[in-house]
């Protein structure tokens, strides 16, 4: 899964590549449509997803458990 | 309420206080005035009462002060320091009002010679922690700019974690917090701490935050152990000390590669402003939008130019075309019989309709026709 960090860098890249002076419209728009697609994916996850708290507990065998504690 | 000295021109009829009154108002005063405080003394005959409360004095050269310990602290304290003990105690003044009693309600007791061999222990802990190199600046890691989850290693009854869920409940809602809850004070905090700061390790986690929260009078020893700064020091993502002191440094903000004076500053150096992000991501997108922009101009004015290139290539191949024509037409004309007929030649047909091109053609008193510019003229072989 993609992280925000991930998704900014590609758009920075993307957005290099599409001010850049030799680009063939192709690709422009290629890159554009990827540009867009991870612009909504990026802003959805910074604004969709809800602040998780948990808690980590260490059962006897050493494995972790992870339980949700109340924001 | 006036003051009592004002008492003094006016009936007491008129204006008196009560004892109540007088106790109440000097309590208030005596209980907002004073912090915790620590006093330096010496033991005067602690008693334990069976309740488990303390009760001393505390005196030196020139004065004394009875002070108490609620059970909670004394026992944390272990054994009632000895007679004439020098001690420094925590606490704050306070008056006891149905007896009127001034009072130091102390929360902290340390005879002075444990405390110069807690700071010679200290001492010697800093050197070897310095010499393996655990402060050295070199060693400090960034944190992350975006962080997804982070790992928070503090007691889940103090205060530490609210603040750092108000805080990132705010800057980064997206997040993830993976709180590992240990004593963060007496018996077996260190041992938990450690096997917490281990336990991070274990987890996909981008940093973690290690503290308490609290104020001046809190303990720090475990966060002065040598144990939990080399734990801390093995943690493999980027550390942040945040132990809620008002003046002290503790070992662990000198290990840990950011030091946070709050668990809550802890969290606004862990998680990016969302804020800020958001903008930035808007910017990419014009940004974005105007590369595309200047992208499909040029192609179009590319295209402009190959349009133009291909109608002046059409246009010439038409000329070259139309010229071809003429000239074709032209020899055609030239070729065709019609054209000789002008000229006033005349061909004959046979009734067959074949060119009758020999004289054996023609046979006597044949009708035959001749084809002459504008149409055809019937005729006649009159003699061979």
């Amino acid at each position: 899964m993609s992280t925000i960090a991930d998704d900014l860098t590609r758009l920075e890249e993307i957005v290099r590549r599409l001010e850049a002076e030799d680009l063939e419209l192709d690709a422009a728009l290629a890159l554009f449509e990827e540009g867009v697609a991870r612009l909504r994916a990026a802003r959805e996850r910074l604004t969709g997803a809800e602040l998780q708290v948990q808690k980590v507990l260490e059962e006897a065998g050493g494995d972790l458990r992870v339980v949700d504690l109340d924001g | 309420m006036s003051s009592p000295l004002q008492l003094s021109i006016l009936s007491p009829e008129n204006d008196v206080w009560s004892v109540t009154d007088l106790v109440r108002t000097a309590r208030r005063v005596i209980e907002t005035e004073f912090p915790d405080i620590w006093v330096r003394g010496e033991i005067v005959a602690c008693k334990v009462w069976p309740s488990g409360h303390w009760y001393f004095g505390l005196r030196d050269a020139g004065s004394q002060v009875r002070c108490c310990m609620w059970k909670l602290n004394a026992q944390r304290a272990g054994k009632p320091p000895a007679e004439g003990t020098e001690v420094f105690v925590l606490g704050r003044p306070v008056i006891y009002e149905t007896k009127g009693e001034f009072q130091f309600v102390a929360s902290r007791v340390l005879p002075t010679a444990a405390l110069g061999a807690a700071q010679r222990d200290l001492d010697r802990i800093k050197t070897a922690l310095q010499q393996d190199g655990l402060f050295d600046p070199a060693r400090k890691r960034p944190l992350p700019t975006y962080a997804a989850a982070v790992a928070v290693v503090t007691s889940l009854a103090g205060a530490a974690v609210r603040d750092i869920v108000t805080v990132t409940r705010k800057r980064w809602p997206c997040a993830r917090l993976l709180v590992i809850d240990t004593r963060v004070q007496g018996d077996g905090a260190v041992d938990e701490i450690c096997r917490a700061l281990r336990l991070v390790n274990r987890l996909a986690v981008d940093l973690c935050i290690v503290g308490r929260g609290g104020g001046g009078k809190e303990d720090l020893g475990a966060f002065n152990s040598e144990k939990v700064c080399r734990a801390l020091a093995a943690v493999r993502v980027p550390t942040i000390s945040a132990v809620g002191h008002e003046t002290d440094i503790s070992l662990t903000d000198l290990v840990a590669d950011v030091r946070a004076a709050t668990p809550s500053a802890a969290a606004e150096a862990a998680w990016a402003d969302s804020r800020d992000v958001a903008r930035r991501l808007g910017d990419i997108g014009e940004r974005m939008a105007n590369g595309l922009a200047g992208r499909t101009r040029f192609a179009s004015e590319r295209l402009g130019r190959t349009g133009d290139r291909l109608f002046a290539a059409l246009g010439s191949m038409l000329e070259r075309r139309r010229s071809r024509i003429a000239r074709l037409s032209a020899q055609l004309d030239a070729l065709s019989p019609l054209r000789v007929l002008d000229r006033g030649y005349a061909v004959p047909l046979g009734e067959d309709g074949r060119v009758l091109k020999t004289r054996a053609a023609f046979g006597a008193g044949r009708p035959f026709r001749l084809r002459v510019s504008d149409g055809e003229v019937p005729a006649r072989v009159e003699r061979q």
